[in-house]
């Protein structure tokens, strides 16, 4: 039965690929069978199927209104950086497999008609037939340009409002930009240059050609990596979640010991207006204190707030290092009335909590009324890192809505996606 | 009286001797204070197993720089690397190493590296003081 079903499979994708042309590229092993899908924790009545694994550093993702589902890889699949995955025969699974765009990259999303993607440097635009899920090639355009990549925090997250721009994170590719980075003792740079270039949020035209800083909006500074962000079309803000600093307990164990550097520094959610300052590399927020306080590097002392009073503070705040790595205001209708407008963060999940055990590897939900957080997070899917937390099986990295309300995840260390569902 | 002075000192020399002995030759003292250097300045990237972070940090797990030419192995720990500079099986990492010359003497990163090298899988030989001094001084 099971292998009826496999040869099922190999038979579409195989005539798929003599019918396609030669600018796509087939995944070689074809779509995967979900049933050893591993079970993933949701609350009562939700459940998860796996639509596809194996495809490598998944990041972003996005669902057109036909259903497929785009995912943008950071790692090149034989040789392509995008896929489209199409369920042909209806069980969910996706069948139909397709490969376009030949850089790596994070950030992808759909708005009116268009089909956005980010390598680590630039954002591109295609049109897309979201009835069928068709993506025009030859209409690839490159809106935005030579944004900062070294590397570190080179991940190019991308979100679109409904006036007609395009919001894009430059992660500062540093630590704590001291002189040197992440070494113990270097000071920390005063004014910290990196962030005329990175470490915010830059705001472009949807439809621009070539854009670069030039061109843009520095629309907030003193963000030190985003990876997560998205327009919240109640409220008509952005939110963003910021990846907090490292190396707390091994650069100052008199200040921290071991427990407060993996609890410390808070991962924080902030809302942004125009011109914020969010307080990086200057400030941090402290877990336990329960306060916006100075860096050691730049003075602090757990106690002292100095400049950091006037910067722009966190509406939440999650325990430390857990990497947020996608948020996702819920429009749907498909999931109870407690989840609509609220918040999916999926948590890529900790290494700077060693020796202390990693934690994060999870997709968390927060309600929301008027634009602000209503209640305390609660862990919404759990159960992606397996047995060993310190040994991830998968790691949660993109969210997407789908057209019927369906939530999406995406692992980018296997390369999964799940979608969940409800039913009363 | 002057017997018991005399054999009194040659006993303390002995000791000494041994204890200095074993405090520079013993393998086992030499694994536990890299272990020590390690648990300090290592494991918040290359984690207590060896096996690093991917794709941040990478593993320590039989790896060419790991187990070959000890030279440049004692000198990634000196100047550190950029970030993207090494690949393991296609791929990269996106932290820098940072350069540990100013924050270790020449005696931890010696005992960091044999415990490096005798840990996690690996069994390669030791790194003596003396060889990263050399390397030390050619980099300067
Ligand atoms: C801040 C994180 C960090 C710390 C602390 C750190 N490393 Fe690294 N290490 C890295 C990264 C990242 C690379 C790869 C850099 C690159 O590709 O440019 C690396 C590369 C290496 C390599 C070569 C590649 C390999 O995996 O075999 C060795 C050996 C190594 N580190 C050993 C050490 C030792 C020993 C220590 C402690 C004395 C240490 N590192 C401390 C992050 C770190």
């Amino acid at each position: 039965m099971k292998y009826s079903k496999y040869l099922l499979i190999f038979f579409t994708a195989s005539s798929f690929l003599v019918a396609c042309g030669n600018d796509s590229t087939k995944a070689k092993s074809g779509p995967l069978p979900a049933g050893d899908d591993p079970r993933l924790v949701l609350p009562d009545g939700f459940s998860a199927l796996r639509i596809i694994k194996d495809l490598g550093r998944a990041r972003h993702i996005a669902v057109s209104a036909n259903g497929d589902v785009f995912v943008k890889l950071d790692k090149l699949y034989n040789g392509k950086g995008i896929y489209r995955l199409h369920d042909s025969d209806g069980d969910g699974i996706a069948d139909d497999i397709t490969g376009f765009g030949d850089y790596k990259g994070t950030g992808i999303a759909i708005k009116n008609g268009y089909l956005y993607a980010s390598s680590n440097s630039e954002v591109f635009r295609y049109t897309i037939d979201e009835s069928s899920g068709r993506v025009d090639e030859g209409s690839k355009k490159r809106i935005i340009t030579g944004l900062v990549d070294q590397g570190q925090h080179n991940s190019k997250s991308i979100a679109l409002d409904n006036s007609g721009n395009i919001y894009v994170n430059v992660g500062a590719p540093s630590n704590m930009c001291q002189e040197q980075d992440r070494v113990k003792g270097s000071p920390g740079k005063d004014p910290c240059p990196l962030l005329e270039t990175a470490g915010g949020i830059w705001q472009f035209r949807a439809d621009g050609q070539d854009q670069s800083y030039k061109e843009s909006v520095h629309y907030a500074t003193g963000l030190r990596n985003v990876v997560g962000l998205d327009w919240n079309t109640s409220s008509n803000d952005l939110y963003v979640m910021q990846h907090g600093r490292d190396m707390l307990f091994q650069f100052y164990p008199e200040l921290f010991d071991q427990q407060s550097g993996a609890n410390n520094p808070a991962e924080e959610m902030f809302r942004i207006k125009k011109g914020d300052d969010c307080g990086w590399p200057y400030c941090y927020f402290d877990n336990e204190k329960k306060q916006k306080l100075l860096n050691p590097e730049y003075g602090g002392d757990r106690n002292k707030v100095g400049r950091c009073e006037d910067k722009n503070h966190s509406i939440l705040q999650f325990p430390g290092h857990l990497a947020p790595n996608a948020l996702l205001f819920y429009t749907g209708n498909q999931f109870p009335e407690k989840y609509q407008n609220g918040a999916f963060i999926a948590f890529h999940g900790s290494w700077n909590r060693s020796p202390e055990p990693q934690a994060g590897y999870f997709v968390v939900f927060v309600p929301f009324k008027d634009g602000m957080p209503s209640g305390d997070w609660e862990v919404f899917a759990d159960g992606f890192a397996g047995p060993n937390i310190n040994k991830a099986e998968y790691r949660p990295c993109g969210l997407a809505q789908g057209p019927d309300g369906s939530l999406y995840v995406s692992d980018d260390r296997n390369g999964s996606v799940w979608k969940i569902t409800y039913k009363k | 009286m002057r017997i018991l002075s005399v054999s009194a000192v040659l006993f303390l020399m002995i000791l000494l001797s041994s204890f200095h002995f074993m405090r520079q030759g013993g393998l086992k003292e030499t694994l536990e204070r890299g272990q020590k250097v390690y648990a300090a300045t290592c494991i918040a990237c290359h984690q207590a197993d060896g096996n690093g972070s991917p794709p941040m940090n990478p593993p320590l797990v039989k790896t060419q720089w790991v187990l070959g030419d000890k030279k440049a192995l004692i000198k990634i720990v000196l100047k550190g690397l950029k970030g993207g500079e090494i690949e393991i099986d296609g791929d990269s990492f996106y932290n820098p190493m940072p350069p540990l010359e100013s924050i270790l003497n020449d005696q931890q990163i010696a005992d960091a590296l044999t415990y490096v090298r005798k840990s996690f899988g690996n069994n390669a030989s030791i790194v003596s003081p003396a060889e990263v001094k050399a390397v030390r001084a050619t980099i300067k």
